[in-house]
């Protein structure tokens, strides 16, 4: 393609018609936008030959791992013609794009889906588990789910519950791009491999611990949450220290005490949700009629104020909603600390209208194991008592 | 030498920093630190991206030979941005404006649609690994017919501190880059290019200007040479030295290049481990070395040693891009024995590894990896001197002799910065921009409108001053006066050790007013600058301030007070004045603005004293 402009003709090539103007990438490398008008066309390029040439070879002796992908990469490749980032799924790409994972383990690759982490549903949750579970069967030392941070944290929960595991299953994103040499994909690509073959038997979260690149955190399933929108230590283990550490370069792993170890207990999976719960974020002035929307579900999570509060305007409705077969459990928007609806009026009133203290969960892990626990639990009562009781590591006795 | 006959090409690349409030792309102060008001430190590693077809970009795959970690300074003037820990904001409109400006003076064409690029950059200076850059205008010209190609509006790198640490307060800063074709043809007219770019880029009065503001790259090749950039030119009288050494290193190296040929000289590619060989020698570095190898470069002897370059051999070149590999550097046969090695060593070594007296042989002592990787790259910039001038980027050293940074960069490391919205260039925004007048045209109207000299005209045309001086001619205040104040009194009382730079703008200007209102003599001017600058800091109105210091050093004195002193004066010295005459005049004036204090204005006081004499003598 030939541009014309002020005199002087330069030579690029055409790449996309983006809001009326031509994209064009000259020679120089520079993009610009253009007129139509003032490029024409002078040849056609040559096809490209097909990317991704080149077989690594694993190494035998390492011990076996599923990487399972749900569109979060771990790896991607920047076409410098055109300058699209491509994604990469194969455990031949990833490898390729990381190296250094084939002198930790040998990988098989497995794509539930490929979709932005925004996208994810709870289905999507009960295909991944069946996934995971399988590959468990199947003999592997470990999983690692490759996954968008958005709502990493609520697969992981999602997980957390519906998966018994001897071995490790750790969820892995980067909050920078896999296309920048910044990115921090390949170093937590490269310490979730460290814990996938290491000693730990439950689901995890792995990310950067700080904005360093010298250490990743290892969050329970159950009590991680994004906290930041774009640092890379945006995961935080709520209420509790992380499970270990990984530090880098060295890939040496660390547990705490309280991780649960490899080889606890024998794979399990009851993958049955109940779809219809609903999480909602209580403020000042919210009319109580929003509840009707929820007409009809089985279950509700109030992210309310403080101790666990809502309007006072809000209990007839909610005793209402009891009665008709809502399972509702109050949690806080605070995020720290434990709901406690015995100190006020309030609190008590909507204790006796039915509502479920939800203790010191976070009030997204609360959903999920709301969704989870009316799958495998009919009944309304004993629903409320599970709801109540630690299952994943979700509730803490005390609050230290 | 004769460059036309050299077929010399030159073409320069002019980075200024530019003085907007904010940075490029986000909106922290574009403020340089001290490291030592940082606020804390980070580290971090950078990987090469791959390409579609699983290339690596040949300048970022030789920087990720060795993996390094990047320690990189804050302050509490660097938000997450300059840390790569959030997106970046739009394009900041002030710093296009004045790109778009000085495109505009160099009668160039804006592009109609600005995407703003990420250049791979993976030495560490961008936290993302990344430089974001955008091409805004293309094809100018420049007064001698020498064409500009483009001009491109990019954010600075991070300083570096020292190795492999940097500091966060520089990145970001915007700066605009104008590249010109290679249309130069010898060293001075590489300088004036350089300097008359430089020159249209002061009359925006929007850079930043003072030391490491400006920085042009250059690059130079002969016929039968290579394209060279080298970076980071800072003076402008250095740029004609640099175009001068890199043509007589182009042409060492085409002779060393002939010479090799004559002699059929290659190089082997064994590596020769001769670590045993030196297991009792004194030299301290190849002693405490884990590894020491060696590399055989048949035919080479004499010429590894020869200079191509005040102070530089082609050894020098091979041991920069040995250190690439994290080694100190090399030790070559045409420069032993030294460094503790002896001539037996030498001899030993030659025989070990089977060189002849034509021969040279290289070593390089480090960890077995890094030997190796440095070995290797000895080899590499051996084989190129068979072939002759490599392309490659380069830096600049003291006096303007160079050194090896890496390969020139290939085009194939851009791709589009998907963060950052592209922005429209329509012919409403360009015909918005205002021309400002050049400099040298500014001189020229000062000569005309003002009446200053020339020298003086230039001078303030372009100093920094220059806006503060405007302001007081507008403000009524003489040019000449103001002109003078501005630049010499100021630099003298400077120059005296007076902290001038503690006065105030507004205070310059109320004072040059006060003069100008008959309220002190000019001869009052050095007086009242070193009281203001004696008391800066100290509360009170600039108007009021300057009253202070004309009330303390030159308090007013009426037309009857001067007649009096005057009379005095001469009354006193009847005698010395009527020996002399109106000859008397000069040394009387004298004392009598002594004790005036600078209060009135000379040609005042002349007037009266010659009155006076008058008087007498009659």
């Amino acid at each position: 393609m030939r541009y014309a402009n002020g005199g002087t003709a330069l030579t690029g090539t055409y790449i996309t018609k983006r809001d009326g103007m031509a994209v064009v990438k000259l020679d120089s490398g520079y993009n610009i936008g253009t007129s139509p008008e003032k490029i024409e066309l002078v040849g056609r390029p040559a096809p490209q030959p097909p990317a991704g040439a080149g077989v690594v070879v694993q190494n035998p002796d390492l011990p076996d791992l599923a990487i399972i992908s749900t569109g979060g990469t771990i790896a991607s490749r920047v076409d410098y013609r055109t300058g699209a980032v491509m994604s990469q799924f194969s455990a031949n790409d990833i490898l390729r794009a990381i190296p250094e994972l084939g002198e930790i383990a040998r990988y098989r690759d497995r794509q539930v889906a490929s979709i932005l982490s925004e996208n994810m549903h709870p289905a999507l949750w009960q295909e991944l588990a069946r996934a995971v579970y399988d590959e468990i069967r199947a003999g592997v030392s470990g999983v690692i789910i490759t996954h968008g941070t958005d709502t990493m944290a609520y697969s992981a929960a999602a997980l957390g519950f519906m998966l018994k595991t001897p071995v490790p299953v750790v969820f892995v994103g980067s909050q920078r791009s896999a296309d920048r040499p910044s990115s921090d994909n390949a170093m937590n690509a490269l310490c979730s491999a460290a814990v996938a073959t290491g000693d730990l038997g439950e689901v995890a979260v792995l990310m950067h611990a700080t904005t360093n690149d010298d250490r990743c955190a290892i969050h329970r399933a159950t009590r991680v949450r994004k906290m930041h929108t774009s640092r890379r230590d945006a995961f935080q283990s709520m209420g509790m220290a992380p499970l270990g550490y990984v530090d880098y370069p060295a890939l040496s792993v660390t547990l705490s005490d309280e991780a649960v170890r490899r080889g606890t207990g024998e794979p399990e999976i009851h993958d049955a949700l109940e779809e219809r719960c609903a999480l909602l974020h209580f403020y000042p002035g919210m009319p109580s009629c929003v509840l009707d929307a929820f007409e009809g579900y089985a279950g509700l999570v109030i992210s309310g104020t403080g101790l666990g509060h809502v309007a006072t305007e809000w209990i007839p409705r909610i005793r209402e909603m009891v009665a008709d077969g809502t399972t509702i459990v109050m949690t806080s928007q605070c995020l720290h600390g434990r709901v406690c609806d015995r100190v006020y009026n309030t609190g008590r009133d909507l204790l006796s209208a039915g509502v479920i203290e939800g203790e010191d969960m976070l009030p997204e892990a609360a959903l999920v194991k709301l969704m989870w626990v009316l799958g495998n639990e009919p009944d309304p009562e004993k629903a409320g008592v599970l709801m109540q009781t630690d299952l994943a590591g979700e509730i803490r006795r005390r609050s230290v | 030498m004769n460059y036309q006959e050299l077929g010399l090409k030159a073409g320069i690349e002019i980075h200024q920093q530019l003085d907007t409030a904010e940075k490029l792309f986000c909106r922290c102060p574009t403020l340089l630190r001290d490291t030592a008001e940082r606020s804390g430190e980070f580290h971090r590693y950078l990987r090469a991206t791959e390409s579609e077809l699983g290339e690596i970009d040949r300048a970022a795959r030789e920087e990720m030979r060795l993996v390094r970690k990047f320690c990189y300074y804050t302050y509490d003037t660097v938000c997450l941005v300059e840390h790569d820990e959030e997106p970046p904001t739009p394009m900041n409109p002030e710093a296009l404006e004045v790109c778009l400006t000085i495109a505009k003076m160099l009668g160039m064409t804006p592009v109609e649609q600005v995407h703003t690029m990420r250049k791979l950059v993976i030495d560490g200076s961008n936290t993302s690994g990344f430089q974001r850059t955008a091409l805004v205008a293309l094809s100018g010209s420049l007064p001698d017919g020498c064409l500009i190609e483009t001009i491109c509006l990019e954010e600075e790198a991070a300083q570096r501190v020292e190795d492999e640490i940097f500091s966060l307060d520089r990145l970001g800063i915007p700066l605009i880059e104008i590249t010109t074709a290679p249309c130069m043809h010898t060293p001075e007219a590489v300088q004036q290019v350089a300097g008359h770019i430089g020159m249209v880029l002061r009359s925006t009065g929007r850079v930043k200007r003072g030391l490491g503001t400006i920085r042009q790259d250059v690059n130079v090749s002969i016929a039968d040479g290579a394209r060279v950039e080298i970076k980071g030119v800072q003076e402008l009288d250095l740029i004609a030295e640099v175009v001068r050494r890199e043509v007589e290193r182009q042409v060492g190296l085409l002779a060393i290049r002939d010479a090799l040929r004559e002699r059929g000289a290659r190089v082997d590619h064994t590596v020769v481990d001769v670590t045993a060989l030196f297991s009792g020698t004194a030299s301290a570095i190849l002693k405490k070395a884990k590894s020491i190898l060696a590399v055989r470069l048949y035919g080479f002897a004499g010429l590894v040693g020869r200079e191509i370059q005040p102070g530089r051999r082609l050894g020098s070149e091979m041991s920069d891009y040995a250190k690439k590999c994290g080694v100190g550097g090399i030790f070559h046969t045409d420069e032993l024995p030294a460094y503790g090695v002896t001539a037996d060593e030498v001899a030993c070594l030659r025989e070990f590894v089977g060189a002849g007296e034509n021969d040279a042989v290289v070593i390089v002592a480090a960890t077995r990896q890094r030997a190796g990787c440095a070995a290797e790259q000895v080899m590499i910039r051996a084989e190129m001197a068979l072939s002759g001038v490599p392309e490659e980027t380069r830096k600049m050293l003291e006096e303007g002799s160079t050194a090896y940074m890496r390969p020139l960069p290939g085009a194939a490391r851009m791709y589009p910065e998907t963060d950052v919205f592209e922005v429209e260039i329509d012919a409403a925004r360009w015909e918005r921009i205002v021309v400002p007048e050049l400099l040298t045209d500014r001189a020229e109207r000062f000569v005309r409108e003002f009446g200053l000299d020339e020298t003086l005209a230039r001078q303030v045309a372009f100093s920094e001053r220059l806006p503060m001086f405007e302001k007081a001619v507008a403000a009524g205040v003489r040019p000449t006066t103001a002109a003078r104040t501005l630049l010499a009194t100021c630099r003298e009382l400077a120059r005296d050790g007076v902290a001038v730079g503690r006065v105030s703008e507004d205070e310059l200007l109320a004072l040059l007013s006060a003069v100008e209102a008959g309220r002190a003599a000019k001869e009052a001017i050095p007086d009242l600058i070193t009281e203001l600058a004696r008391t800066a800091g100290g509360d009170g109105a600039p108007l009021d301030r300057v009253d202070a210091a004309i009330e303390k050093m030159a308090p007013a004195v009426s037309e009857a007070d001067v007649e009096a002193i005057v009379r005095r004066i001469v009354a006193e010295r009847e005698a010395f004045a009527r020996e002399k005459g109106m000859g008397a005049l000069g040394p009387l004036m004298g004392i009598v603005m002594q004790e005036i204090r600078g209060s009135v204005d000379g040609k005042v006081v002349s007037e009266t004293l010659r009155r006076e004499l008058k008087r007498l003598l009659a």
